[in-house]
């Protein structure tokens, strides 16, 4: 450490046996949509983890496909860190303008790379598309240089960067192959000329080999372990990974997969298919949902299972198509029309989301109910590193009935105590499957006898609450014993609460976090008495609050919102408590 | 060959006393019966309104959905299972007005599924407006100065999307009509029957008025003639045909590359994957990753 280190470099390195070891390290990719930074990012991510790290990646972009300014963020850890954080400790920029939009995220001391001169931070001038097109004849090659650039900087071998290049040329021949090395190759060598005392970092390599996987192809997985053979959905940011990783892999994973015309018919398709014995699911974000509610009502009615995948994003209408929000939980609390019992999950993470799915299609068979999961654009699209996803930790097991141990069947027969009667599917047997969406009798036909059926069928339906609600998990609790200030958060908020508890705990304040993933119907709980408690949630009114306030009577201080696209962060919690505690 | 009488449901019928609505009954009952296929073995799908009812009075599978959303329902439930004989009974209404987008896309797919329309030119069940399908000028409840929109043609529309069997019955002509229905369901692809079927209560005409107009094509006209069938069905004539309008070689089925390439087993009730398979996929998630996402915004 011969350089004049900051109190920053020191309190992310600490020096081990002549290593440094990187406790927590946000690299920002900025460029223009079309330019390349998903790639590049994605690139450099393969490479850090490929050394042993745990990569978090998320990206914010625009909702066009070329242009404006996008950045993809690497946060490199030795243990896993899966939460955003704002601030940048190496900024890379593709183009002037990213880098005017994004320099106000570099830390004091952090290194800015672009292709611009300029001042006020440590910084690296590298032209990446003339160093390309003059040295390979092409500025296709930019992002190899730029990728290059970062793996010198971050104190990384450039043959590991090299490897991963390799792999992803592969298809492409030898050619593309050694330009895209010798690119690689060029931009390291450029930013070693440049770095001399700059670059503390060395990123050498460790043992571990985690996962690294976004939240919607852990969904994906999870919906295929969870039994899944056929999904419809209407391509719809940020939902349409999951349908896009189980068409890519139909071969292996024997999904049923088909674009619907619009996602009324993605609903019913898969309600049909739920009906005929599959199990079947649906995804989409806030505006397809509201074109579903009336499908999901349909499930209610006629005891379908179903899943559906909500990954929100702001609202409303069109609202922001590619960003991220923690809106759409009311909408989803009380979609659909009538009194029916469904369920509501909101995983926190990709191994979560995992386990989830396939309590989910457990559930939506077992009862034979509409199950919604809730998820987020940051979710969906970040790329999280996770230890072990332990998939036996959960268990697929189906819920049909046994046509030879039924005579006379009726599809809705009553008597049941638990409102679930016998599921055959047509076909199965010699058994008639009648399933009707107006009020019906035992037999599945349409009834006005209203005493006689429409009563008992209602009831019937509502009696499976009790044994839903014996289905869900409580919240999680982390520190609220001791806590002073307790948040309360759901879904993909957990990670950031965690580290927001952790910043302040060296600020000596005793925080705790109450953490839902399962929403409806509510577990049984008691929020501990004399605690203030905040509400941190991904929208502005504050939605789960609400709906804790009238069904557990707790009070809340304060609303901790974030709904300006971005996901929450602990840096963004602690300055809104602490604002709104001055007030 | 079964009996007719297998078909029979033991279900009170809602339709208006006299409703031509019993001849398509009659007709599905005498289609079956000459197919030969098991109630166990037909699953019907409709949406809301009266011909939604129907498959209610016959025994069989059903599945009565929501107002125009049988289609969809029906393409789930044969990708899942095409050994099931899959049917969508519906009116003019729900089929062309609620849910007109899954019928045009419908014709796209070419799932193996009957559609069976009753066409009466008229919202019966919420009484007697107009419908998609209404002759303009003619009067409904709600359009009290005659319909001024032009009528949709939908025999036209499945004929230029390439429907490969499109037919047209008469519900007074339960015969010549179970005929068109037991050779529809016998077309492997989508096959689409329209039915002439007066209301007899909020309707402007009676079953004789149709009667007087309605022929069957005769054995010279040429079914495989797309050109022929799309003026047939386009040309303005007091008459109306019934019988198969068009008719070409049947295109591969929705779902026929899965089952031919991925599985042909049917999906229902399918073993799970087994955790330790779930295991080896996730390694593959071990660094080095290549997922690229299309970013298919909106």
């Amino acid at each position: 450490m011969t350089i004049g280190m900051s109190d920053f470099f020191e309190k992310r390195l600490i020096f081990e046996n002549e290593v440094f070891t990187v406790e927590d390290l946000n690299v920002v990719i900025a460029g223009a949509a079309g330019e390349g930074i998903e790639t590049l990012g994605l690139v450099l991510a393969g490479t850090v983890a490929s050394l042993g790290y745990h990569v978090f990646t998320w990206q914010e972009y625009e909702s066009r496909i070329r242009g404006g300014h996008n950045s993809y963020c690497i946060r490199i850890s030795e243990r896993p860190k899966n939460a955003p954080v704002e601030a940048a400790d190496i900024l890379l920029a593709l183009n002037k303008g990213a880098a005017n939009k994004y320099e106000r995220l570099l830390n004091q001391d952090g290194i800015i790379v672009s292709p611009e001169k300029g001042d006020g931070h440590r910084r690296l001038t590298i032209s990446f598309s003339e160093v390309a097109k003059e040295n390979f004849g092409s500025k296709i090659y930019a992002n190899s240089v730029a990728a290059g650039a970062l793996a010198q900087i971050l104190g990384i071998e450039v043959g590991a960067l090299v490897k991963v290049l390799e792999d992803k040329f592969s298809k492409k021949g030898q050619e593309v192959i050694d330009a895209n090395r010798e690119a690689a190759e060029k931009g390291a060598a450029m930013a070693g000329e440049q770095c001399k005392d700059l670059c503390p970092w060395k990123l050498a390599e460790k043992k571990a080999n985690t996962y690294r996987i976004t939240g919607n192809e852990a969904i994906a997985l999870g919906a295929v372990y969870g039994g899944c053979r056929f999904m419809a959905a209407y391509p719809m940011s940020p939902s349409t990974g999951i349908i896009t990783y189980l068409a890519k892999h139909e071969k292996e994973f024997k999904v049923f997969t088909e674009q619907a015309e619009d996602e009324i018919a993605a609903v019913n398709m898969a309600i049909g298919a739920g009906y005929a014995g599959a199990r079947a699911m649906t995804a989409t974000s806030g505006g397809g949902f509201a074109l579903m509610t009336e499908g999901i009502s349909l499930a209610g009615m006629t005891e379908t299972p179903l899943v559906v995948v909500l990954a929100q994003r702001p609202g409303p209408a069109t609202g922001l198509p590619t960003r991220t929000a923690q809106g759409d939980l009311l909408f989803a609390f009380h979609a659909g029309h009538g009194e029916f019992p469904r369920m509501i999950l909101a995983p926190a993470d990709p191994k979560d989301a995992f386990h989830k799915m396939v309590k989910a299609f457990n559930m939506a068979d077992k009862y034979q109910i509409p199950v919604t999961v809730l998820t987020d654009q940051y979710l969906a699209d970040s790329g999280f590193s996770i230890e072990d996803f332990e998939p036996d930790q959960s268990k697929p097991v189906s819920f049909l009935g046994d046509p030879s141990e039924i005579s006379n069947y009726k599809r809705y027969a009553l008597g049941s105590d638990n409102g679930v009667s016998p599921r055959l599917y047509p076909g199965q047997s010699d058994h008639l499957v009648c399933v009707d969406s107006d009020e019906h009798d035992e037999a599945g036909h349409i009834t006005e006898d209203l005493d006689g059926m429409a009563l008992p069928m209602s009831e019937k339906r509502l009696a499976k609450l009790d044994g839903l609600r014996r289905e869900i998990a409580a919240p999680e609790q982390k520190a609220v014993e001791k806590a002073e200030i307790v948040f309360v958060g759901w879904g993909s908020s957990r990670q950031a609460i965690l580290e927001a508890l952790a910043l302040l705990e060296n600020d000596g304040i005793q925080a705790g976090m109450i953490h839902f993933t399962e929403i409806r119907p509510f577990p049984d709980f008691s929020f501990p008495e004399e605690k203030s408690y905040w509400s941190v949630e991904g929208n502005a009114t504050g939605q789960l609050a609400g709906l804790l306030k009238s069904r557990f009577s707790v009070n809340f201080a304060g609303h901790i919102g974030r709904y300006d696209g971005l996901p929450l962060t602990a840096r963004y919690i602690i300055r809104n408590i602490f604002d709104e505690r001055k007030k | 060959m079964s009996e007719k009488s297998e078909y029979d449901n033991k279900v009170e019928i809602q339709w208006c006393p006299g409703c031509p609505n019993f001849g398509i009954l009659e007709a599905f009952k005498k289609a079956f019966a000459d197919i030969g296929k098991k109630p166990h073995e037909i699953c019907l799908v409709s949406g809301i309104g009266q011909a939604a009812k129907l498959p209610h009075y016959l025994r069989c599978n059903v599945f009565n959905g929501l107002h125009g959303r049988a289609i969809p329902v029906a393409v789930g439930i044969q990708s899942v299972n095409p050994e099931l004989t899959t049917m969508v009974v519906t009116g003019d209404g729900d089929c062309y007005g609620e849910g007109g987008n899954h019928f045009i896309h419908a014709l796209r797919r070419n799932p193996d599924i009957t559609l069976v329309v009753h066409n009466n030119e008229i919202y019966a069940l919420t009484k007697g407006q107009a419908s998609p399908t209404t002759k303009p000028g003619e009067k409904r409840t709600l359009q009290v100065d005659g319909v001024l929109t032009s009528a949709l043609n939908p025999l036209a529309i499945a004929i230029i999307q390439g429907c490969t069997f499109v037919a047209r019955g008469f519900a007074g002509e339960p015969d010549h009509l179970s005929e068109l229905l037991a050779a529809a369901i016998r077309h492997p692809g989508f096959s689409y029957v329209d039915i002439i079927q007066p209301c007899i209560t909020w309707g402007n005409h009676s079953v004789r008025w149709f009667k007087d107009r309605v022929y069957q094509l005769d054995k010279e006209y040429d079914a495989n003639n797309r050109a022929a069938a799309l003026e047939k069905v386009t040309t303005d004539s007091d008459r109306m045909p019934i019988g198969i309008l068009y008719r070409s070689d049947p295109k591969p089925p929705f779902g026929q590359r899965f089952r031919d390439e991925i599985t042909d087993r049917i999906l229902a009730n399918q073993d799970f994957v087994q955790a330790e398979k779930i295991g080896d996929i996730l390694e593959r998630f071990k660094v080095n990753r290549d997922i690229f996402y299309s970013s298919g915004q909106v």
